[in-house]
């Protein structure tokens, strides 16, 4: 998007390989999504509150709608009558290509808030470029999800804030999350093939030029709530390549449990 | 430890024209979260354009007890309503 | 105050009761009319949470990404109309950490039915058609009920759930016009639903000990008896719409009542359930426990920083 001298093709008019680049780069995107609605989902009714359970269902079927809408646009890229469900559900392990971030388990509220802000922070930085994408329909699902995540990353930074300023233990939470999760931080800004190729023709939000907002902003918010900023200069990768941590498989277990038991049918 | 966190009254504006209206209530640990948690349980289905929330401990209000004394003594000031005042048939829209 | 004005205000307040006039929180009231509304108020919104987690169960399996969505949003509900009736009940005076207490410890009921397993994707449709079918026959009359803050809360509830029974019956309709294995997996689900959702409806009119009281003040508008008569008139045809079998061979239509007769309910199945032996009594409240005291320091923490701030603000 940066350069706009090569302009996007109509999907019409892209060749074979080009929708094949689109389509692994819209599942970059939605896997994310999914992921993560699929972790908040797993807490419905678990919360610490009922307010929490009701605030987190919320954000859940917020990236679910999201997901809905980027599936179906992939599924019409995919053609061969593909639906959106085809897409979410029967893919092997190696296929989803969500970040390790956002597949992380519910170890506890800390997690869970911690990793969600970890991400928002990144997700809206992410949308507020891909607004601009030469791709129409990308550029409307972003318009349309950013406020969704707008909302997101002010409720997460709230209980950020409130979490790591407020108790001795909940700081000690916090702080413990944020030391384990921030190692899966820096794969948010790693490009992949479908990546470089969608940047190259004015699709593709390149990841790399957010980095530095996404830190400046995630260790301004981090400060404020007293936690310090972990110093690890480790970072780990592989869910952008299929290459999953091992909760994964029992993530995948769980959610494809219907279509892999009854396949073929419809619901 | 027991630190519930208080109640709140919630408000809501349905939409632009219309007064505040009590909606309901819930809990939360401070004024920004009573609003956060307002909006995610009050307005799923597009019930509002704004919203109040007030502390419950924070609302004074009436006692029933004294309801004669306070409210009955409007009951024989009927001249404070248009039909205590007799017109002629023949005019219309006043 | 003297028992004669005592007297005086329990008249003016059954001559309310009479006219239909609301009873609001700061009303006086007789302490039994509070304890009733208490014990009835808190049992529902203890309903609704606890329900969420039979349904909940199913979230991460749902089958398709629009089946999801649907379940999320209702699960989601659950937990709002838990929390519109505990706030209604904290009007009387009790708070929810209180009902959250009661409930813990087993002091409070529930509904019976969440006690029951969700073993299939078929459950999400039986419980949405049959439980949340009987749950709204139930409260629709509640909308009138003679207390202020419960009934402006049922008629919240009542317009949110229109959807749930609609999303459960049209699992169901798929299912049943699906495959041969999907049909089975329907007629499965409501053969195991089918007696517990005529049982959700309370034991009969002659077993139950609040029933006349609970009329009396308009804290229910129909006897258990009649609301069940009424739950099976109108899902039997609903069956018939599905080609589904309702797994009772006494079933008939009774031209003369203008009804359904059906066969006998184990209500000795019914009694165990409510003293705490159904298949999932303790799952249910263990998993409300641990969700609460999990969730411990996350409420002290907000409180913690919460007061940090007011600290600050005076400075």
């Amino acid at each position: 998007m940066n350069d706009k001298s090569t302009n996007s093709l109509p999907l019409g008019e892209m060749s074979e390989g080009q929708r094949g680049l689109l389509y692994n780069y819209i599942l970059g995107i939605a896997d994310n999504s999914m992921i993560l609605g699929q972790r908040l989902g797993e807490l419905c009714g678990h919360g610490p509150s009922l307010e929490t359970d009701i605030a987190c269902t919320n954000v859940s079927l917020d990236l679910f709608g999201q997901v809905r809408n980027y599936f179906q646009y992939a599924a019409e890229i995919a053609g061969e009558g593909k639906t959106e469900d085809d897409i979410a559900f029967l893919r092997k392990e190696r296929e989803y290509k969500n970040v390790l971030l956002v597949e992380q388990p519910n170890t506890d509220f800390a997690y869970t808030i911690v990793r969600q802000f970890l991400f928002d922070v990144y997700h809206l930085l992410f949308l507020e470029q891909m607004q601009n994408s030469e791709d129409e329909t990308l550029a409307a699902i972003a318009k349309k999800s950013i406020k969704e995540v707008s909302y997101h990353e002010r409720f997460s930074t709230d209980w950020i804030k409130r979490l790591g300023d407020g108790s001795e233990e909940s700081q000690q939470r916090i702080q413990k999350a944020v030391d384990n999760l921030w190692t899966y931080t820096d794969e948010l800004f790693h490009q992949t093939t479908a990546d470089k190729a969608m940047v190259s023709i004015g699709v593709a939000v390149d990841v790399t030029t957010l980095k530095d907002a996404y830190y400046a902003k995630v260790n301004s918010v981090l400060e404020i709530a007293t936690i310090e900023i972990p110093e690890s200069k480790w970072f780990q990768k592989g869910g952008k390549n299929g290459v999953h941590t091992e909760h994964f498989g029992f993530l995948l277990a769980d959610m494809q449990y219907m279509q892999r038991t009854y396949p073929g049918m419809e619901w | 430890m027991k630190n519930n966190w208080p109640l709140w009254e919630v408000f809501i504006r349905s939409k632009n024209g219309l007064e505040h209206k009590h909606c309901g209530s819930l809990h939360a640990s401070d004024a920004e979260m009573a609003l956060v948690n307002a909006r995610d349980v009050y307005t799923r289905r597009m019930e509002g354009v704004s919203i109040w929330v007030v502390e419950s401990k924070n609302i004074t209000a009436t006692n029933p007890d004294n309801n004669g004394e306070l409210f009955e003594p409007a009951q024989d000031k009927v001249y404070r309503h248009p039909t205590f005042y007799k017109l002629p048939d023949e005019l219309k829209h006043m | 105050m003297s028992e004669a004005e005592i007297e005086k205000l329990e008249i003016a307040f059954e001559q309310k009761i009479t006219d239909d006039v609301r009873i609001e929180p700061k009303d006086w009231m007789p302490e039994k009319y509070r304890k009733t509304q208490i014990r009835q108020i808190s049992q529902h919104a203890h309903s609704e949470i606890v329900g969420m987690l039979p349904e909940g169960n199913w979230i991460s399996r749902a089958p398709s990404l629009r089946r999801k969505v649907a379940l999320l949003a209702k699960v989601q509900d659950e937990a709002g109309h838990g929390l519109y009736l505990y706030s209604a009940c904290e009007t009387l005076g009790v708070t929810r950490d209180d009902l959250y207490e009661q409930l813990h410890t087993g002091k409070a009921k529930y509904s019976s039915i969440f006690n029951y397993p969700t073993v299939s994707w078929a459950d999400m449709g039986a419980v949405g058609w049959l439980v949340d079918g009987a749950a709204i026959i139930n409260q629709i009359p509640l909308m009138n009920t003679s207390y202020g803050p419960y009934a402006r809360a049922m008629v919240r509830v009542c317009k949110e759930e229109s959807f749930h029974q609609r999303q459960g019956f049209e699992i169901m309709l798929k299912l049943a016009n699906g495959t041969e294995e999907q049909k089975e997996m329907a007629q499965d689900a409501l053969n195991r639903w089918w007696w517990p959702s005529l049982m959700m409806l309370g034991p009969t009119d002659a077993e139950s000990v609040h029933t006349e009281q609970s009329l009396r003040w308009k804290l229910k508008r129909k006897t258990n008896d009649e609301l069940r008569q009424q739950f099976i008139d109108q899902t039997v045809p609903q069956a018939e719409v599905l080609g589904l079998t309702i797994p009772d061979p006494d079933l008939k239509w009774n031209e003369e009542r203008q009804s359904y007769d059906f066969g006998p309910i184990d209500w000795d199945e019914f009694w165990q359930v409510v003293k705490g032996h159904g298949p999932c009594n303790k799952e249910r409240i263990s998993a409300r426990v641990g969700a609460w005291e999990r969730g411990e320091w996350v409420r002290d923490g907000a409180m913690a920083y919460a007061a940090k701030k007011e600290i600050k603000k005076a400075v």
